[in-house]
C-alpha cells in the first residue's frame, strides 16, 4: 500500500480552480519530485497535504489512515512534516531549542513540571537534550547549537529547518523548494543532506524544486503540473523527455 | 550548570542583594519614610512588568491593559480582606487572599483569551485596551454591603442596598473600598517578585515555555511543527494575567482607600507597565525588573527639580531607549565590556 495516496484533490479560490483532480501516490522510501511552472499550484498542494488550506473535493490517505480536513497540527502528529519555500524557523531561539520545538510532541512532562522544574523535568529534559544533539550531529550543525537561528547562513537555515521537521518524526517529508536562492555549490551540499536524510532515517520525501539538476539527480519519480492539474507522472527520465512536459514547462 | 539557570540565579541574586541593601537601609535609619512608602509600590510594579514581559515579550501579543487584572486582583482580595478581616488570623487569611486575586485575575484573562487568541494580529491589544477601561467602569458601579443577613448587591447606588443598620459597607461605588488591612510589606513584595520570576523563568525553560517563543517568532512554522498554537497562547496569557492579579493584591492591601480610579488602573497606568517593559528588553525578565524599579522611583527621587522633574524623565527615558536598543550603542558595548572581560583574564593569567 502506498504511504501517500491522493485523489482527485480539487480546491478552487473564487472563480480559480488552483488544483484541479491532482493524485499522487508515494510509495514507502520514494524520493518524489513536484514540478511546474511558476503559479501551477504546487505550493497549494502542499497547503493541502498539510491542512492549511481544506480541499473542495477529494480524499488523502496517509499510511491508510484519512487525513483530509485534518488540522495542520493534527496532520503533523499523523506524520507528515515539512519546510517553507521562504525559510521560516523561530529566528529569535538558538538552534538546539528549534529542534526541541519539534521533539515536544515526544517527550512529555505536565506543564506544572514544567514550572517547578520538578518531577520528570530533569530527566525529560536530559533525554531531549540527548536526542536534539543526534539530529544536530546528523545535519552537522551540532558545533552551532547555542548560536541564534537568525544568525546562521542561509544554507544552515535551510539544514536547520529540516532537522526541526525531523524532530517531529514523521512519516512523509515535504520539502518546498529546498534549493531556492542557493549557488551550485550549497545546491550539492543540499543534495547531500537530502540523501544523507532517506539513508539515515528512512525517509520518504516530496520535494518541489525548480533546480533541474537536483531534481534529476535525485528524484525518482515526477509529477508535473501545469495550471493546477496533473500534466505528466512517472519516471524521472520518462518524465523529462515528454514532449508536452519540454513545451510547457523545459523549453525547447 | 547551564547558561540559563546561570542566568536565573544572577536575577535571583540582584532582587535579594537589592533587599538587603534596603533593609539594612531602613535598619540604619537612613531612609526617610517617603522613601519607605514607595518600597511596596516598587516592587509591585516590578511585579506586573515581568507578567507583561510574559505576554509582550515571550508570548509576543500586545496588551495594554494589564492593569485591569490588577484591579481584578485588588479589588476581589480585598474584597475577600475585608469580610474575613475579624473571623481569620492574619497569615492563613492573607494567603488566601493571594489565591483569590491570582485566581480571579486568571479567569478572566482566561475568558478573554477564548475568543481573541484565536485570531492573528492586533486584536489582543484592542480588546485588552477596552477590557481595562470596562473593569475599571463596572468596578465603580458596584455596591456590596454584608449584614445579618448575608451579602446585599446593587449596581444603583448604596442606598438600594436595602441594608441593615448594623450593616457594612464593602464596596461603595466610585468610593471603593476603605480599610482594606494593611498586610503588604516590602519584604512580601519581594517574595512574590521572587516568586513570579521563579515561575515565568521556569516556563520560559520548559516544553512549554519553548512552544510559546515559537509561536511568537512563526506561528506557521510552529503550527507545522504540531504546536497547539491557541492552547499555549491561552497558557501564556492566564499566567501572565493571573501574576497581574497577585500585584494587585500587594497594591489593595497597601493603600487605605482602594478606587478603580484612571491613575491606577486606567490606560496611561497600563503603559506606563508596557514603556518598563520595552525600555528594560522585550522578553528581557531582568531588565523588566531592574527598568521597573528605576522608573518607578525616578520621578519620585527627581521632585528636588520641581518644574522640570518630567522634562528630566523624558530625557532618562530617550537615554535608556538609545542605550538598549541602538545597534550602535550595543555593538559598542560589546566592544567596552568584551575588552573588560579580556583585561581580566589576562590579569587572572598574570
Amino acid at each position: 500500500m502506498a504511504l501517500l495516496d491522493v485523489n482527485n484533490l480539487s480546491i478552487s479560490f473564487g472563480g480559480l480552480r488552483a488544483v484541479d483532480n491532482f493524485k499522487i501516490n508515494i510509495e514507502k522510501g520514494e524520493l518524489y519530485g513536484l514540478i511546474g511552472p511558476n503559479g501551477a499550484g504546487k505550493t497549494t498542494v502542499f497547503n493541502l497535504l498539510t491542512g492549511v488550506y481544506k480541499p473542495n473535493e477529494g480524499i488523502i490517505r496517509l499510511d491508510g489512515e484519512d487525513i483530509t480536513r485534518k488540522s495542520t497540527i493534527e496532520i503533523n502528529h499523523a506524520g507528515i512534516a515539512r519546510t517553507f519555500q521562504n525559510i521560516r524557523l523561530f529566528k529569535n531561539m538558538p538552534v538546539i531549542d528549534n529542534v526541541k520545538v519539534g521533539l515536544s510532541e515526544r517527550f512529555k512532562y505536565s506543564s506544572l513540571e514544567g514550572i517547578l522544574h520538578m518531577g520528570s523535568y530533569r530527566r525529560v529534559e536530559k533525554e531531549m537534550n540527548e536526542e536534539a544533539m543526534r539530529l544536530l550531529k546528523v545535519f552537522d550543525l551540532d558545533g552551532e547549537c547555542e548560536t541564534l537561528a537568525a544568525n546562521l547562513p542561509y544554507g544552515k537555515q535551510r539544514k536547520l529547518e529540516i532537522a526541526r521537521a525531523m524532530a517531529t518524526n514523521p512519516k512523509l517529508l515535504l520539502l518546498d523548494e529546498p534549493a531556492a536562492g542557493m549557488n551550485p555549490n550549497e545546491t550539492g551540499e543540499l543534495m547531500d543532506t537530502i540523501a544523507l536524510v532517506r539513508k539515515e532515517f528512512d525517509m520518504t520525501i516530496l520535494l518541489i524544486e525548480h533546480d533541474m539538476k537536483l531534481v534529476s539527480g535525485i528524484c525518482e519519480k515526477l509529477t508535473v503540473l501545469n495550471f493546477g492539474r496533473v500534466l505528466c507522472q512517472g519516471e524521472t527520465k520518462e518524465v523529462l523527455a515528454n514532449p508536452e512536459v519540454i513545451t510547457a514547462y523545459l523549453g525547447e | 550548570m547551564s547558561k540559563q539557570t546561570k542566568q536565573n540565579l544572577i536575577t535571583y541574586g540582584i532582587v535579594i542583594v537589592a533587599y538587603i541593601i534596603v533593609e539594612i537601609l531602613i535598619l540604619t535609619g537612613n531612609l526617610s519614610s517617603h522613601m519607605k512608602g514607595l518600597l511596596v509600590p516598587m516592587t509591585y510594579y516590578a511585579v506586573i512588568a515581568v507578567a507583561l514581559n510574559l505576554c509582550v515579550g515571550i508570548l509576543g501579543e500586545l496588551s495594554i491593559g494589564h492593569c485591569g487584572f490588577m484591579c481584578l486582583g485588588a479589588f476581589s482580595s480585598a474584597f475577600f480582606s475585608k469580610l474575613t478581616e475579624n473571623s481569620l488570623p492574619t497569615v492563613p487569611r492573607f494567603i488566601i487572599a493571594f489565591i483569590i486575586g491570582i485566581a480571579v485575575a486568571g479567569l478572566f484573562g482566561f475568558l478573554i483569551g477564548i475568543p481573541v487568541l484565536r485570531l492573528k494580529g492586533d486584536y489582543l491589544a484592542i480588546v485588552t485596551l477596552a477590557f481595562g477601561e470596562i473593569i475599571k467602569n463596572v468596578i465603580n458601579a458596584f455596591y456590596v454591603g454584608v449584614d445579618s443577613k448575608g451579602l446585599h448587591f446593587s449596581m444603583k447606588s448604596s442606598m438600594e442596598l436595602g441594608m441593615e443598620k448594623d450593616g457594612n459597607i464593602i464596596i461603595n461605588g466610585a468610593m471603593g473600598i476603605t480599610g482594606t488591612p494593611h498586610n503588604s510589606s516590602f519584604t512580601v513584595g519581594v517574595i512574590v517578585l521572587l516568586i513570579s520570576l521563579f515561575v515565568v523563568q521556569n516556563l520560559i525553560n520548559s516544553r512549554d515555555g519553548r512552544a510559546i517563543m515559537a509561536i511568537r517568532d512563526n506561528y506557521i512554522a510552529a503550527e507545522a511543527t504540531g504546536i497547539n498554537v491557541t492552547g499555549y497562547k491561552m497558557m501564556a496569557f492566564t499566567i501572565s494575567a493571573a501574576i497581574a492579579g497577585a500585584a494587585g493584591v500587594l497594591f489593595s492591601h497597601n493603600i487605605t482607600t482602594l478606587t478603580a480610579s484612571s491613575q491606577y488602573f486606567g490606560y496611561n497606568a497600563s503603559i506606563m507597565i508596557l514603556v518598563y517593559v520595552v525600555l528594560g528588553g522585550i522578553g528581557n525578565i531582568r531588565g523588566s525588573v531592574i527598568a521597573a524599579c528605576i522608573l518607578y522611583l525616578l520621578p519620585e527621587l527627581l521632585r528636588g527639580f520641581s518644574n522640570y522633574r518630567m522634562l528630566i524623565y523624558s530625557i532618562v527615558l530617550i537615554v535608556m531607549m538609545i542605550v538598549n536598543w541602538s545597534p550602535k550603542v550595543i555593538e559598542w558595548r560589546k566592544r567596552t565590556f568584551g575588552r573588560l572581560n579580556l583585561k581580566r583574564g589576562a590579569k587572572e593569567v598574570a
